[in-house]
């Protein structure tokens, strides 16, 4: 069917037409965690989930910069329940001791516990999901089946009763031991879906055909490239690591009395929460705002890693 | 794929909607497009991917808009129905349908315009039909959704006559199927079966064919043709493929960023291409050159050349490789892979991707593995890179035996061949550097110290004609075409025989595709490669192949040099095939 209508339209020619795949650079270098790192820059919330945590770090590795009171022997039975004075910002608690040097000591507990069931989860956790993913068939099964009877512990279930087994030896490590041990289980399964699907890149198949052994392989190209769920799950663990402890320190299964810790403070304090609620309110305040830094940055990261969610934006 | 004859007396089946031409005036167009303006909202600002479109379709007209990536055409195709992604809005102009300017009209009124009025035939037949609900269903909620019926019977009747004239002969057993039970060709055919569900006055068909074999593009677009025909619709095609346009529409439209830079009937635009964008696609098109490409001595050292004139080239070098009948680098006997595929509980069945292939290439040359999909091109291919082991059959690399080889002496051959795979998006790792990337190869076999290998990366970026300092640059900051240079680039690296490149060029635009066919061509005969090419693209072969091996269901049906099967195939297959490139029906000789 031919047209009447239809002329022949040439568009005015101009310089318009470029060269073929030009290559434009931009000025600024740019890959994933570059990207991520330019948005993350730009988020206020960032800065004040940093500002915690960073907070948090300090009064855990040098407590001595933000108190002179010593949190234990220093008590004094006379100042029972008492309310804020000079030097003591938060007042004291039922045994007469500074409650603010005890939220400032409890730092370094509550961080301790989260970085080490972080590290435990980490190395347990890694391994099983990406020599579970990678390597698949029998592997996969034996790998992914013990991953299945961890997960299927409710970890703190499971902290509960190793704790109360090892009542006689608790410490930090063991608490962490007793968290991290059982926790491992969904990172690997989130290792294992993101392995199975950056294993089928082109890339790793090039990778093979340059000669690049299996394992080789593994630790190059695919485990960086499933990196960015595992760095957002145990950002937002090292976070539930604390509250953990927190609960089971309250249960009174968790660390020992001479520990200072955030839990172990909350759970005396509920005593007299009466009479001076405050001894309760301060190490919680500090417990919920350090969680909520951890959880909050877990978040930031996850959306600056993930291009989609930061167009959205 | 079925290809029974439609039957003739569909329409007394339902009498719900009697087929008959539309009744309009064929002088005055249906739409007219009219500065057309469109922007996506983004990071970096609005960028706007349409600045002032105007252009007419007239009744029962078929209309191409052709154009690479990122031209504008999918967006004026959704810009008429005013269907944008969140981001896009109408920045300007009218969209006049019958008169009624669709641009500024209500979400109201746009629904009754849609799928009623203008039918739509998107891309991807993959991921347009819904996976969890039946084929039949999604039939009778688009005769539903445009008001064509409401009694149950009818829709149902209305549905069966839908498939049966997009071309299901057993419409009624099939209804009941889920879209994964349905060849790619089967589902492109119920969606346009659902375009034209209520009988449209213009039907849009963004690029309906690309995710298809040439020979099942051909039939989908033969009863696209004489579906429209029938009904006197007027069907607006979006493509990148200039032959499939100019051998399907009256008018074409030749788009680039964003604006029209040459419209006008398809043959004179071909005959006489006026606007020098135009003249750049038509001679990088390779389905209309009629000879291969060979190495041009070309400074390398130089920015990548702004066109090249396949036809040209071609006219001008004849190809000396093929003339020095030296010893085959690679040779295949008998080469097969069965893969057993479960078939619930314990039971497999055998499927053989593969059966005893044989072929040699001498060196220098290229070989053309060519078929469609599932043809076991890419199987074969794997297994001469030694990434799938064979059933049985003998591979020699270089002088080397594949089969039994030990873990040493495959990591030795592999520096003597390597491979480029199709998707640059996908074969270079995003978290390395492109200079790590290019330099991979020479570390993992110890080539050379950090000094010597960073030299080479250099030489290499050069030879792929790209500047030095995109060795410090990630993959995200490249184009496709770029990416695929920096693929070659570490393909080369250990100065191999032999590369295997599959499907190398076939997620490229034209232009950068000839770029790239052209590089290929200079390399080769710079460096005395070898190159197996793996591709289901004919047209790409002609300009690339000096043998060409045809494979159909795991078996070479077909072999010989390229002047032979273009110049007179002997089996039907290939014929069926040659004869599906689009554009070939258009004598070509006759052009300018």
């Amino acid at each position: 069917m031919s047209d009447p209508n239809t002329e022949h339209f040439v568009a005015p020619i101009d310089d318009a037409v470029v060269e073929v795949d030009a290559l434009k650079l931009d000025q600024k270098k740019s890959n994933l965690w570059l990207d991520a790192w330019r948005d993350l820059r730009r988020r206020p919330l960032f800065y004040a989930a940093l500002a915690m945590v960073t907070l948090v770090t300090v009064m855990a590795l040098w407590p001595t910069l933000f108190t002179e009171v010593a949190p234990n022997s220093d008590c004094q039975l006379a100042n029972s329940n008492g309310a804020a004075a000079a030097g003591h910002p938060m007042g004291f608690t039922f045994q007469g001791c500074d409650v603010y040097a005890r939220v400032v000591w409890g730092a370094r507990t509550s961080l301790a516990v989260g970085i080490l069931v972080v590290a435990i989860t980490a190395v347990i956790g890694i391994p099983m999901g990406a020599i579970a993913g990678f390597f698949g068939g029998k592997v996969d099964s034996i790998l992914s089946r013990i991953g299945d009877i961890f997960f299927s512990i409710p970890y703190f279930l499971a902290a509960v009763v190793v704790m109360s087994v090892l009542a006689s030896m608790r410490s930090v490590w063991t608490i962490a031991l007793a968290i991290g041990g059982f926790a491992w289980a969904s990172l690997a399964r989130i290792l294992r879906a993101e392995v199975l699907q950056v294993k089928n890149s082109d890339y790793v198949m090039a990778s093979e055909a340059v000669g690049r052994s299996r394992m080789s392989t593994l630790l190059r190209h695919v485990l960086p490239n499933s990196l960015t769920p595992v760095i957002v799950t145990l950002t937002i663990s090292l976070g539930a690591a604390i509250v953990a402890e927190a609960t089971l320190s309250f249960l009174g299964i968790g660390l020992g009395d001479t520990i200072m810790s955030w839990g172990n403070d909350i759970s005396k304090a509920q005593t007299s929460i009466r009479t001076s609620p405050m001894a309760l309110v301060w190490p919680s305040l500090a417990l919920t705002l350090t969680v909520l830094a951890f959880i909050v940055l877990g978040e930031l990261i996850r959306d600056a890693l993930d291009p989609k969610a930061r167009a959205r934006r | 794929m079925t290809n029974e004859p439609l039957t003739t007396d569909i329409t007394q089946q339902a009498n719900v909607v009697v087929e008959e031409a539309h009744d309009v005036d064929p002088n005055k167009p249906l739409v007219e497009i009219r500065d057309l303006e469109i922007g996506f909202e983004t990071q970096g600002g609005i960028v706007h991917a349409l600045k002032g479109v105007s252009f007419d379709i007239y009744p029962g007209e078929t209309v191409a808009i052709v154009g690479e990536s990122g031209s504008g055409k999918s967006t004026t195709a959704h810009g008429i129905i005013n269907l944008l992604p969140d981001n896009g809005t109408i920045t300007g102009g009218q969209v006049l349908f019958q008169g009624k300017d669709l641009a500024h009209a209500k979400q109201s009124e746009l629904y009754k315009v849609r799928g009623r009025d203008i039918g739509f035939v998107p891309q991807d037949p993959m991921s347009n039909l819904n996976p969890v609900w039946s084929v039949g269903f999604q039939v009778r909620e688009a005769i539903k959704a445009n008001g064509i019926a409401t009694d149950k019977r009818d829709v149902q009747a209305r549905a069966v006559q839908v498939l049966k004239e997009a071309g299901l002969a057993d419409a009624e057993r099939r209804m009941a199927q889920y879209p994964h039970q349905f060849s790619g060709g089967m589902r492109q055919r119920v969606l346009i079966g659902i375009g034209l569900a209520a009988n449209p006055k213009l039907l849009i068909a963004d690029e309906p064919t690309s995710a298809l074999d040439v020979t099942v593009q051909r039939v989908i677009l033969d009863h696209l043709e004489s579906l429209t025909r029938e009904r006197n619709t007027a069907l607006l095609l979006i493509t990148h493929d200039l032959g499939l346009a100019a051998e399907r529409a009256t008018k074409l439209i030749v788009m680039y960023q964003g604006k029209i830079v040459e419209a006008g009937p398809s043959l004179k635009i071909l005959q006489d291409p006026q606007h020098p964008y135009t003249k750049r696609l038509i001679a990088s098109a390779p389905s209309l050159a009629s000879r291969r490409i060979s190495g041009t001595q070309v400074d390398h050292v130089g920015g990548p050349e702004a066109g090249v004139d396949v036809a040209e080239l071609a006219s001008k070098h004849g190809h000396g490789a093929v003339e020095a009948a030296s010893k085959p680098v690679i040779e295949v006997k008998d080469l097969t892979k069965v893969y057993s595929i479960r078939k619930g509980g314990f039971k497999s069945e055998p499927l053989i991707a593969v059966d005893k292939i044989s072929f040699s290439i001498p060196k220098g040359t290229t070989l053309a593995l060519v078929g469609e999909s599932g043809s076991g091109k890419t199987t074969a291919a794997k297994m001469v890179l030694g990434l799938e082991k064979p059933t049985s059959g003998e591979i020699i690399v270089a002088g080397t035996q594949l089969a039994g080889i030990s873990r040493k002496d495959l990591f030795d051959v592999r520096r003597k061949m390597q491979p480029v795979f199709q998707d640059p998006y996908g074969s270079l790792d995003p978290q390395r550097s492109i200079g790590a990337i290019i330099g991979e190869p020479l570390r993992v076999h110890k080539v050379g110290d950090d000094h010597s290998r960073a030299d080479r990366v250099k030489e290499l970026l050069e030879q792929v004609s790209l500047p030095t300092e995109v060795a410090k640059r990630y993959p995200n900051e490249l184009s496709g075409g770029q990416r695929q240079r920096v693929a070659i680039a570490r393909a080369l690296a250990l100065k191999p025989e032999i590369v295997v490149l599959d499907e190398a060029v076939s997620a490229l635009d034209v232009l950068v595709q000839a770029q790239i066919l052209q590089l290929l061509a200079d390399l080769q005969s710079e460096l005395d490669l070898t190159y197996l090419f793996i591709t289901h693209d004919l047209a790409v072969v002609r300009v690339v192949a000096d043998e060409i091996a045809v494979m159909e269901q795991g078996k070479i049906v077909e072999s010989g040099t390229a002047d032979k099967i273009f110049s007179g195939a002997e089996t039907e297959y290939t014929q069926k095939l040659l004869e599906a490139i689009p554009g070939s029906g258009i004598d070509w000789s006759k052009l300018g």
